[in-house]
């Protein structure tokens, strides 16, 4: 099975990227510009339904969300809960 | 002292020709915006002066002088020229907050062409109908951007030159796709200068309504006279400042003030093309000494929610004034900068069509937490009775606030659209769309909208477009689009959808549906709620009321509901 950590990066490729650009587990999504504070709310609707989990809002920060390794670390604070 | 000094001095016998004599402008000269942000400025001796200190995401720097920008905006100039670009013609910048945005708007302005900036979010969609309206020849753009051209290029065939600025070769170039690289392009000293005059066309933003398809606000050469003065007397920016105007240049605060108004003035401001992140911010005022800060509500807010702590690990005791404009400032994040940076945010209200800012709370005047403040000298102002668009003598009362038409930068027209352009004026005075009181010491304190607009992050998204999109997703039968409060953006956008048979609503289509109108039209646009119904509130005779959906979701009494179509 394809674990997070991967899902997550091919979500953020496919769904907030360019043609051609591509990133690491730990390349600054919000920082850098790769996602904005809008589409933010989407991703965390993507995680809340792949993983069946609900991420409170004082978690959803843009720090939280700042590369997919630290999206990990959000999402694992949650699944199994 | 502030360059303002006293309001009650300024507003006596106030006329617009005090920034004219300053800019040297006599009335039938030639007026080009591009020349007096950088030629102008080299000749009064500030040619080695910095004029653009740039840093991008990862450490990417780099710093231009007025002689450099002047420069640049010649090559981008004579570029454009070369491929046939004249007078008039709509030139749209379709780029991040790199460099080559900004010199771009110069060198378009110096030949005379039409600017259309354009947010680099926006989806395909979006970018199509504006350019299509505005039947842009020429577009400026980054390779990432590309795809997103070329969707739509074969339905534009006035779009003649899709100018890429940071081409390489991973990418092969398509038709109509020319290569422009201003660091390997050779100087060109100098450049004749078109000679736009008072009334050419120079800026034409793109700015949503409740109804129809977002209009283009002309602006012309002479809005620097307005742009020019409210930058001196509300920013307060003085010769060694060191200035960040945090707007993006697609919409019209990074235009008038994060462009002409600054560099008119010949000050050095800074750019950050990066994502939001409050310590990469905090650093950014730290590492250039910024003394003028003009930034968002929406930006204060987040900085707000990132916490104290953060604030004092920088140093940040260069900040000397502070801005707001987009939306209305809550008192809260007024006391709060008072609290972190020992000075309040000054609020600002102005619009695309205004071109520059008509109230303010001014430097040195007392704020009053939570208010817009005071009309601009030359400004002449009032809320209106919505009943007989009259004005509201009464302190407190709240009416629709409006302007006599007449300062320098206000628009001159909606591009082709001069049924909605009339729509904007009753009784002599420009309709606002917003509505606000006046106490009794001339503060306006904002209420809303008078309309359906979306005010989110400072940004107007039109419902109509929103809707319009959402029918294109085959799940969708019927749509209506309402702003939904939000802590961080005032407002969000939320959409009531019905589904067409043999579609189930469920998380999963919810974020297919969010994810569409994102791609298609901007995130902005994004609905960050989605509601599935049954079927929609409509009057008899079919209408969607959406005005029910809004009181409903704020919480507000529902009005005559007479109308509502029974089961």
């Amino acid at each position: 099975m394809e674990d997070i950590k991967e899902i997550i990066r091919k979500y953020v490729i496919n769904e907030y990227l360019e043609e051609g650009e591509e990133i690491t587990y730990d390349t600054p999504l919000i920082s850098s510009g790769y996602v904005d504070s809008f589409s933010m709310v989407s991703l965390l609707v993507f995680l809340e339904n792949k993983f069946k989990i609900k991420i409170p809002p004082s978690k959803a920060t843009p720090e939280a969300f700042d590369s997919v390794n630290k999206i990990v670390d959000l999402v694992n604070q949650f699944i199994n809960k | 002292m502030s360059n303002f000094g006293l309001y009650e001095e300024r507003i006596r016998n106030f006329d617009w020709s005090v920034a004219e004599k300053e800019l040297e402008y006599r009335d039938g000269n030639v007026l080009n915006i591009g020349w007096y942000c950088s030629d102008r400025i080299c000749l009064k001796g500030k040619g080695d002066k910095t004029a653009l200190i740039y840093e991008g995401f990862g450490g990417i720097n780099k710093e231009y002088t007025f002689n450099d920008i002047r420069i640049a905006g010649n090559v981008i100039g004579q570029f454009l020229r070369n491929l046939g670009i004249k007078g008039e013609d709509r030139v749209c910048l379709f780029m991040d907050r790199i460099p080559e945005l900004y010199l771009s708007f110069l060198g378009a302005l110096k030949i005379g062409a039409i600017v259309q900036p354009l947010f680099s979010a926006f989806g395909d969609e979006s970018l199509f109908i504006r350019l299509e309206n505005a039947q842009t020849r020429a577009i400026i753009t980054q390779s990432k951007h590309i795809s997103k051209i070329r969707k739509i290029r074969d339905r534009l065939p006035n779009l003649e030159f899709i100018i890429v600025v940071d081409y390489t070769t991973a990418k092969k170039l398509e038709s109509r796709e020319i290569v422009f690289n201003l660091d390997e392009s050779e100087p060109v000293e100098n450049i004749e200068i078109y000679p736009a005059t008072a009334e050419s066309p120079s800026v034409l933003h793109y700015t949503s309504g409740t109804t129809g398809q977002p209009k283009g606000v002309k602006h012309v050469h002479y809005s620097i006279i307005s742009q020019y003065l409210t930058t001196k007397w509300v920013l307060d920016l003085q010769d060694d400042d060191i200035y960040w105007c945090t707007a993006d240049p697609g919409w019209v605060t990074g235009t008038s003030y994060g462009i002409i108004g600054p560099w008119s003035l010949g000050i050095t401001q800074c750019i950050l093309d990066a994502g939001f992140s409050a310590q990469a911010w905090y650093k950014f005022i730290e590492n250039n000494k910024i003394t003028v800060w003009y930034s968002a509500p929406t930006a204060i807010r987040s900085l707000m929610k990132a916490g104290d702590e953060i604030v004092r690990e920088f140093n940040l005791s260069s900040l000397r004034h502070l801005a707001s404009v987009g939306e209305p400032l809550n008192s809260e994040a007024v006391i709060w900068s008072i609290k972190m940076f020992g000075k309040p945010f000054h609020d600002t209200f102005w619009q695309t069509e205004t071109g520059c800012i008509m109230i303010t709370n001014f430097p040195g005047m007392k704020v009053k937490p939570g208010s817009m403040g005071r009309l601009f000298p030359g400004i002449t102002g009032a809320v209106l009775d919505p009943e007989n668009y009259e004005p509201i003598a009464e302190p407190g009362k709240i009416g629709l606030i409006a302007f006599r038409p007449g300062w320098p930068s206000m628009m001159r027209a909606y591009w082709n659209n001069e049924e909605k352009y009339r729509e904007k004026f009753k009784n002599g005075w420009y309709l606002s769309g917003d509505r606000s009181s006046i106490d009794n010491e001339g503060y306006y304190w904002f209420i809303g909208r008078d309309d359906d607009v979306i005010n989110t992050g400072g940004h107007l998204v039109s419902p109509f477009e929103v809707e319009s999109a959402l029918l294109e997703h085959p799940a969708v039968g019927e749509s209506a689009v309402i702003a939904k409060p939000d802590e961080i953006n005032m407002e969000v956008v939320k959409a009531f959808i019905t589904l067409k048979p043999g579609f189930s609503p469920g998380p999963d289509l919810e974020l297919e549906i969010m994810n569409f109108v994102r791609k298609k039209l901007s995130p902005l646009a994004m609905p960050q709620a989605v509601e599935f119904m049954e079927k929609l509130p409509k009057t008899r005779s079919g209408k969607i009321m959406r005005r029910l959906l809004h009181a409903k979701e704020w919480g507000e009494e529902i009005g005559d509901i007479s109308t509502l179509e029974n089961d």
